[in-house]
This record gives structure tokens, C-alpha cells and sequence, in this order.
């Protein structure tokens, strides 16, 4: 901490690390390794290069906590750690943009016109796919995949709502204690925070068993199915790093990392957390309720 | 003040002003951002000449009706490999490596601000390259359906296609984190007293630049995901009969694609902004306008993606709104050039290599913008889509456009890298091969695309045989004209006259006032900015 003090007329430039090339070979491997399954070959590469990762994470946010515990990093680093976290959260919104502008695309335009809609849907309709009705949600005029039944958003969708708006609230709780040196509410707050996530995405898990055995949706179910799971796929892949994050600032707290002025890991994954709230807002909307 | 905090620093090691590590450690390693930068152009000049070796077998091969030199298919592999090996490749990490070198000696940083992810973004790079070319070496050979991966037809990509679309998303995740340091650097490392509209124009063109990165490469990344799921899990994005469209690719893909257009030409003009200037020893003309039209132009580049797909078969409400918004683009641009125009005027202009690029770039840039204007009315464009005009127009924005600024900075910052000028009658020569080169070989296809002749095909009817002979020797002489650049860059840092620390009469800013060539570490403490 004494050394930050300084900072203002001495920048704090962090020393040479080997992890970012390590980063480097790492997701050079996992990607090699999902090209290589994806043409039919073995997944050791794969699961190789996503365990060579896993290590790279350890080892590179390990040696980041340590500085950062030495009080090696000046304010200034600080407030580049902040807009780092927070346009790596735009270019996140950016990502799943592309998967609601596609939701929208072809709830507005693709799906109307292929059912004859509009005059540029007369012609599309009429020699290519002529017995087709519009609806949504639908699986195309080939019926793709299959019959199936949409999801119901006023069951476990409305529940799991509840479920992540409520680890927001627990989330700020804890940020409170923290705040306040309350250390039993910080911890109680990041632990409920951490339970609520896992049980958010066991809900979901088991609510696309429901989907694939019960109500016959899948991803393969034409573009209802397409955009359901790979938004909510997404979606729960978010959550689950979110929670992972948490779960990691649970164990820091335990080890008394954090002071009431300087904890911006806890804040960054607090602001990852509301991020991942903030999409499954729009996900219940518009694609289980609308 | 700086006295007080060395001794109050003495004994940490991020204290001492050591040098360089020694051997292939130091750019494995490294974390500084004078390194970095010479790693990203240094990639990008061997990407360069790669993928304008692409190109050559491209011309090659339409020298002449008939198809002599190689088959279709690989013609094609050789149009979408030549693109992406030149936008990702090439023209993006040079950006990437001009800014990473400028930046924190311009707004008077010891470095970027997150420089162990700097390392990251850059070391990706090869990487994903070496897994986009290996496909050549695969069963079914490279991508061959162009580099904008339209389905259905990328959709028959044979083994290349998920190693393509993991390379793109490697790519993005570089570009990515690039854009992230360069806005973190940017907002939070500049000297007391640089606000921000006293910021040089190469930093102001880069944060606008960044931005534009980091709002559409995730998009990207998305796209192609969706052709991925498509592909290879049963999805039916872009398949009609599951209720998708491929023309939904197309609009999200240009989403992308139109702002990526200005990330290749924004920092451009911030290249351009800092060297007119210095050679026509005046203050930049307008230096307001020129930041609120960058601004103007990062905007007006979200709404016109469709104007690549006039011909696809939207609504005509799109078809008129993506023509009109197009249009406008005009108008910032206009700004920057009327104000590059007037800053030269009655200015004590001389004409060193860089200054010849940069007035090259204004009149070339400007023509690519007008034969863009006239793509932008959509109903002419109905004509021309998909023709060799098109190929003129864009290859006029990119070549002696992006591509000239980014020889127009290596020449102006080389003395400054290196210490040593570099030759300046080669330079010359350099310069006026280059420009001849490139009309010869560009200018001929607005007239092949006004009468006709398709772009991406390796024959053609026999009316169009002299323009594509006469644009085939422009390549020939364009390209070759290159290796006197290699040479020249080669020699520079070698050896050669000292260089001063000014290095041009006229130049002013930061970087000019630290010695050529700069300490390994400039900046550990703060300058003051009055």
C-alpha cells in the first residue's frame, strides 16, 4: 500500500511475465484441438489446450493477486484495470448483440416473409414455400428438426428470473459489508451470491433435459430452437464464469484480501455479475416471454 | 517531486531503468511497448508481402483470357486468403503496431497501460495466422467462398472451414484486447496538462478507432459462430427452411464490416494529420473539425452496413435509408480533406518521402471516396455490384490509401525508431514506382467493372483483355517496386546517418523531443504539458 502513495509522479509499470505467452500457446492448442474435433479427429488437443488454459488462469491471475497483495499497483493501474473490465464488458454486450440482432432479424423479417408478408415476401412465399404460415415461434417451412413445444416462460424461466435478480441483491449486500468492514455479511452476502448462481444454472440444466425430452426442442429445432439455446447457451456460459469469478472472490475474502478502499477484483466481478443479470433481463423478455 | 519519489522507490525492481533482456527471450517476453510495435510491423510487413503474393498470382492468372497459370479453385482460394491475409494481417497490425510504439511516447506514457495483455494481443497473431495458412496445406485447400464467408456457399468450406473461423476468432480476441489497452492507454496514462483536444490527431483518430473495435469485432465473432452452429450442431441460422436466412449473415457480417472499413482508414488520417503538418511547417488546419469529424464518420459507420447488399433484395425504405445515410459520409470526409488541403496551403512545403505518400494519399484517398460515392446511389449500384468497379474502388481506399499512410509513417518515424535516417533518393524512388504502380494496376478496373467484367472470377470475355493486361503489369511493377521499401527499411536499421531528435524541420509533439533512437523506457515520470 505505502508504495501507491507515490504514484502520481511515478508511473508503476509491471515486470516481464511468462503467462501471456503461455496464454498464447494455450489457446493456440484449444483452438487447433476444436478444429481438429470438429473435422472428426480425437479431442485431446481439446481438452489439452482448455487444461493448458486453466493453468494459464491460475498461474496468470495467481501472480496478478500477489502483486496487487504487495501493494506493488499505484492508482493509476487501478484505473486501467477499470477501463479495461469495463469495455471488456462492451465488446461482451457487443457478442451477444449479434444473437438478439439475429433473434429480431427473423422474428421480424426472415419468418414474416418466408410466410408471404409484405411485398418482398410475395414472391419468396409463393414460388419457394408456398403452404408456409408465419408464426413464432416456428421451425420453418421444412419443419426442421421437428414437432416441438416452446418454452413456457411462467415456470422455472420466471423462477430463475427471481433467482439471479435476487444475486444482485446479495451481491450489493455483501459490497456493503465490505464497504462497512463487516466481514460475516461480506461473506455471508458473496456465499449466497455464489449459491444462487449454481442454483440458477441446475434450473437451467434442468430445464433443457425438459427441452430436449419433454417438449422435443433442440437446437436443431429451425431457427426457434437456433436462437433459444445458443442465447441462452451463452448466456449460462457467462453465468457459469460469473460464478466461478465469485467464487474465487469468496475464497479471497476468506483469506482477507480486500480493504474498504481498494478491492476492484471484487468490484469487477460484481460488475461482470450485473452484466450477466442485465442479459438474462432481455433473454426473458424476448426470447421465452414475447 | 521526481527526486523524492526515486529515493522513496529505491530498491523496487520496476525502479531501475534496465534495458532490454537479451536474445529470442526479449521479444517472447516482453512487455514494452517499443518492442511490441516493432513485432506487430514486423509481422505485418511479412503479411504483406504474402499476401501480395497472393495477389500477383491472382493478376497472373488474369493477364490474359483463358486459364493459364493456375485452376478456379484455387484462384478463389488465392481472392478470399489475399483479403483476409491483408485486412487482419497486414493493414490492422500495422495500425496496431503504430500505435503501439506512438501512443505512449505521444501523450507522454512510460508505456501502455496494460502492457502484459499487449504481449498477448500481439503473439496471437501468428498463431492464428499459421492457422489460417496451414489450410492451403488440408484436403479441399484454403477458404475459397471469399473473405466475407457468405452461406451457403462457405458452408461447403471443406476441412479449412473450422480452422478459418477459430483463426477469426482468434483474430478478434487480439484485436480485442488491442483496442482495450489502446483506450485504457489513451484515457488514463496521458501527461498532466494533455487534455484531450490537445492530443496529437494520430492518438485522437486511434481512440476513435478502438472504439469502433471494440463494439464490432465481438460481433464478428458471433457471426461466425453462427456459421460454425450452422455447420456442424444442426442450427439454422442462415437456412431458409428452418425459418433462418442467409441474408441475415450478410446484415450482421457488414454490421461488422462497415465500421471495420474506417478502423483500416481512421488511423489513417490521424497518420496523414501528424505529417502534412510537419512538411508544410503550419499548424494543422481545423483540428477541431478533423476530431468531430472522425467522430462524425465512427457514427455514420453503424448505420450504413446494407450498402454493401443493395442488390441482396431489401425493402425499399432500407435501400433508400442505407443510400442517404451513406451519402453523408461524405461530408466529414470532405472536412478532412478540404482541412488537409488548406493546411498545405501557402505553407513552406518540401517534399521528403513521407510528404510525397501523404499528398499521394489525399488525391488517391480522394478518388476511392468518389468512386464510393457513386456506389452509394443504389440504383447505379445495381450495376455496378459485384464488378471489377468495385475491386477499383475499394483497392483505391485500401492501397493508396491505408497502405500508403502506413509508408508514409514508416518513413516519418523510422529515424526516430532507429536513430538513423533512411535513404532518402531510394525512398523517392520507392515513392514514385509505388504511385505509378498502382494506378496502373488499379485505375483500368473502374473501366473493366464499368463495362462489366465480374469481380472474383478467373476468366473473362476477350473485350476485356488489354485493361486486365495493362492492370496485371501495374501489379507486377507495384509489387516488385516493394522490395526497395524492404531494403530501405532493412538498411535504416542497420545503419545510415544520424538522425536527429527532431528529425524534421517542422515536426513538433512528444515523441520528437526525446532522442533518436528513444531510450528502451521514455516517460517513467511525467512530462508537464503546458
Amino acid at each position: 500500500m505505502t508504495h501507491a502513495e507515490h504514484a502520481p509522479d511515478h508511473y508503476y509499470v509491471p515486470t516481464q511475465s511468462h503467462w501471456p505467452i503461455i496464454a498464447t500457446i494455450s489457446l493456440f492448442t484449444l483452438m487447433l484441438g476444436g478444429a481438429t474435433l470438429l473435422n472428426g479427429g480425437s479431442s485431446t488437443l481439446l481438452l489439452t489446450g482448455f487444461a493448458l488454459i486453466l493453468i494459464t488462469m491460475f498461474g496468470w491471475f495467481g501472480t496478478v493477486v500477489r502483486e496487487s497483495e504487495k501493494g506493488l499497483y499505484s492508482d493509476q493501474m487501478d484505473r486501467s484495470f477499470r477501463w479495461g473490465m469495463g469495455w471488456f464488458i462492451f465488446s461482451e454486450v457487443m457478442f451477444f448483440a449479434a444473437f438478439f440482432g439475429a433473434l429480431f432479424y427473423a422474428r421480424t423479417y426472415s419468418v414474416p416473409w418466408l410466410g408471404g408478408e409484405t411485398s418482398h415476401g410475395v414472391l419468396t412465399h409463393g414460388l419457394l414455400w408456398s403452404g408456409y404460415e408465419a408464426a413464432w415461434p416456428t421451425n420453418g417451412p421444412s419443419d426442421i428438426g421437428g414437432f416441438f413445444a416452446p418454452m413456457h416462460p411462467w415456470g422455472l424461466p420466471a423462477i430463475n428470473t427471481l433467482i439471479l435478480l435476487s444475486s444482485g441483491a446479495t451481491l450489493t449486500w455483501a459490497h456493503w459489508g465490505l464497504i462497512e468492514q463487516n466481514r460475516p455479511q461480506l461473506l455471508k452476502g458473496l456465499a449466497a451470491t455464489v449459491a444462487l448462481g449454481v442454483l440458477f444454472l441446475s434450473l437451467q440444466a434442468y430445464e433443457y433435459a425438459h427441452a430436449y425430452h419433454a417438449l422435443h426442442l433442440t437446437l436443431g429445432s429451425g431457427i426457434y430452437g437456433s436462437t433459444f439455446f445458443m442465447l441462452t447457451g451463452f448466456h449460462g456460459l457467462h453465468v457459469t464464469i460469473g460464478a466461478i469469478i465469485l467464487a474465487v472472490m469468496l475464497f479471497r475474502s476468506l483469506a482477507g484480501h480486500f480493504t474498504p478502499q481498494r478491492h476492484f477484483a471484487f468490484e469487477a466481478a460484481a460488475w461482470y455479475w450485473h452484466f450477466v443479470d442485465v442479459v438474462w433481463l432481455g433473454l426473458f423478455i424476448f426470447v421465452y416471454w414475447l | 517531486m521526481s527526486t523524492a519519489s526515486h529515493t522513496t522507490d529505491h530498491g523496487h525492481d520496476h525502479d531501475h531503468d534496465h534495458g532490454p533482456a537479451r536474445g529470442l527471450s526479449r521479444w517472447i517476453l516482453t512487455t514494452n511497448h517499443k518492442d511490441i510495435g516493432t513485432l506487430y510491423l514486423l509481422f505485418s510487413l511479412a503479411m504483406f508481402f504474402v499476401g501480395g503474393a497472393m495477389a500477383l498470382v491472382i493478376r497472373a492468372e488474369l493477364f490474359e483470357p483463358g486459364l493459364q497459370v493456375v485452376d478456379p479453385h484455387f484462384f478463389n482460394q488465392m481472392t478470399t486468403l489475399h483479403a483476409l491475409v491483408m485486412i487482419f494481417g497486414a493493414v490492422m497490425p500495422a495500425f496496431v503496431g503504430l500505435a503501439n510504439w506512438l501512443i505512449p511516447m505521444m501523450v507522454g506514457a512510460p508505456d501502455m497501460a496494460l502492457p502484459r495483455m499487449n504481449n498477448w494481443s500481439f503473439w496471437i497473431m501468428p498463431f492464428a495466422f499459421t492457422l489460417l495458412l496451414s489450410t492451403l496445406f488440408m484436403p479441399g485447400g484454403g477458404p475459397a467462398g471469399g473473405w466475407t464467408l457468405y452461406p451457403p456457399l462457405v458452408l461447403q468450406t471443406g476441412s479449412a472451414f473450422p480452422f478459418v473461423i477459430l483463426a477469426v476468432h482468434m483474430m478478434g480476441a487480439s484485436s480485442i484486447m488491442g483496442a482495450i489497452n489502446i483506450i485504457a492507454t489513451i484515457l488514463n496514462l496521458r501527461a498532466p496538462g494533455m487534455t484531450l483536444m490537445k492530443m496529437p490527431l494520430f492518438v485522437w483518430t486511434w481512440l476513435i478507432t478502438a472504439f469502433l473495435l471494440i463494439a464490432v469485432m465481438p460481433v464478428l465473432a458471433g457471426t461466425v459462430t453462427m456459421l460454425l452452429t450452422d455447420k456442424f450442431f444442426g442450427t439454422s441460422f442462415f437456412n431458409a427452411a428452418g425459418g433462418g436466412d442467409p441474408v441475415m449473415f450478410q446484415h450482421i457480417f457488414w454490421f461488422f464490416g462497415h465500421p471495420e472499413v474506417y478502423i483500416m482508414i481512421l488511423p489513417a488520417f490521424g497518420v496523414i494529420s501528424q505529417i502534412i503538418p510537419t512538411f508544410a511547417r503550419k499548424p494543422l488546419f481545423g483540428y477541431a473539425s478533423m476530431v468531430y469529424a472522425t467522430a462524425s464518420i465512427a457514427f455514420l459507420s453503424f448505420i450504413v452496413w446494407a450498402h454493401h447488399m443493395f442488390t441482396v433484395g431489401m425493402p425499399l425504405a432500407g435501400e433508400l435509408f442505407f443510400m442517404y445515410a451513406t451519402m453523408l459520409i461524405a461530408v466529414p470526409t470532405g472536412v478532412k480533406v478540404f482541412n488537409w488541403v488548406s493546411t498545405m496551403w501557402r505553407g513552406a512545403m518540401t517534399f521528403e518521402t513521407p510528404m510525397l505518400f501523404a499528398i499521394a494519399f489525399v488525391i488517391l484517398f480522394t478518388i476511392g471516396g468518389f468512386s464510393g460515392l457513386m456506389l452509394a446511389i443504389a440504383p447505379a449500384d445495381f450495376q455496378y455490384h459485384d464488378t471489377y468497379f468495385v475491386v477499383a474502388h475499394f483497392h483505391y481506399v485500401l492501397v493508396p490509401g491505408a497502405v500508403f499512410s502506413i509508408m508514409a509513417a514508416a518513413y516519418y518515424w523510422l529515424p526516430k525508431w532507429t536513430g538513423h535516417m533512411y535513404n532518402e533518393k531510394l525512398g523517392k524512388l520507392h515513392f514514385w514506382l509505388s504511385v505509378i504502380g498502382v494506378n496502373v494496376l488499379f485505375f483500368p478496373q473502374h473501366f473493366l467493372g464499368l463495362a462489366g467484367m465480374p469481380r472474383r472470377i478467373p476468366d473473362y470475355a476477350l473485350q476485356f483483355t488489354e485493361f486486365n493486361m495493362v492492370s496485371t503489369v501495374g501489379a507486377f511493377l507495384f509489387g516488385f517496386s516493394q522490395l526497395f521499401f524492404l531494403y530501405n527499411v532493412i538498411q535504416t536499421i542497420r545503419g545510415g546517418a544520424k538522425a536527429t531528435d527532431q528529425v524534421w524541420e517542422g515536426a513538433e509533439g512528444l515523441e520528437w523531443t526525446l532522442s533518436s533512437p528513444p531510450p528502451y523506457h521514455t516517460f517513467t515520470t511525467a512530462p508537464e504539458i503546458k
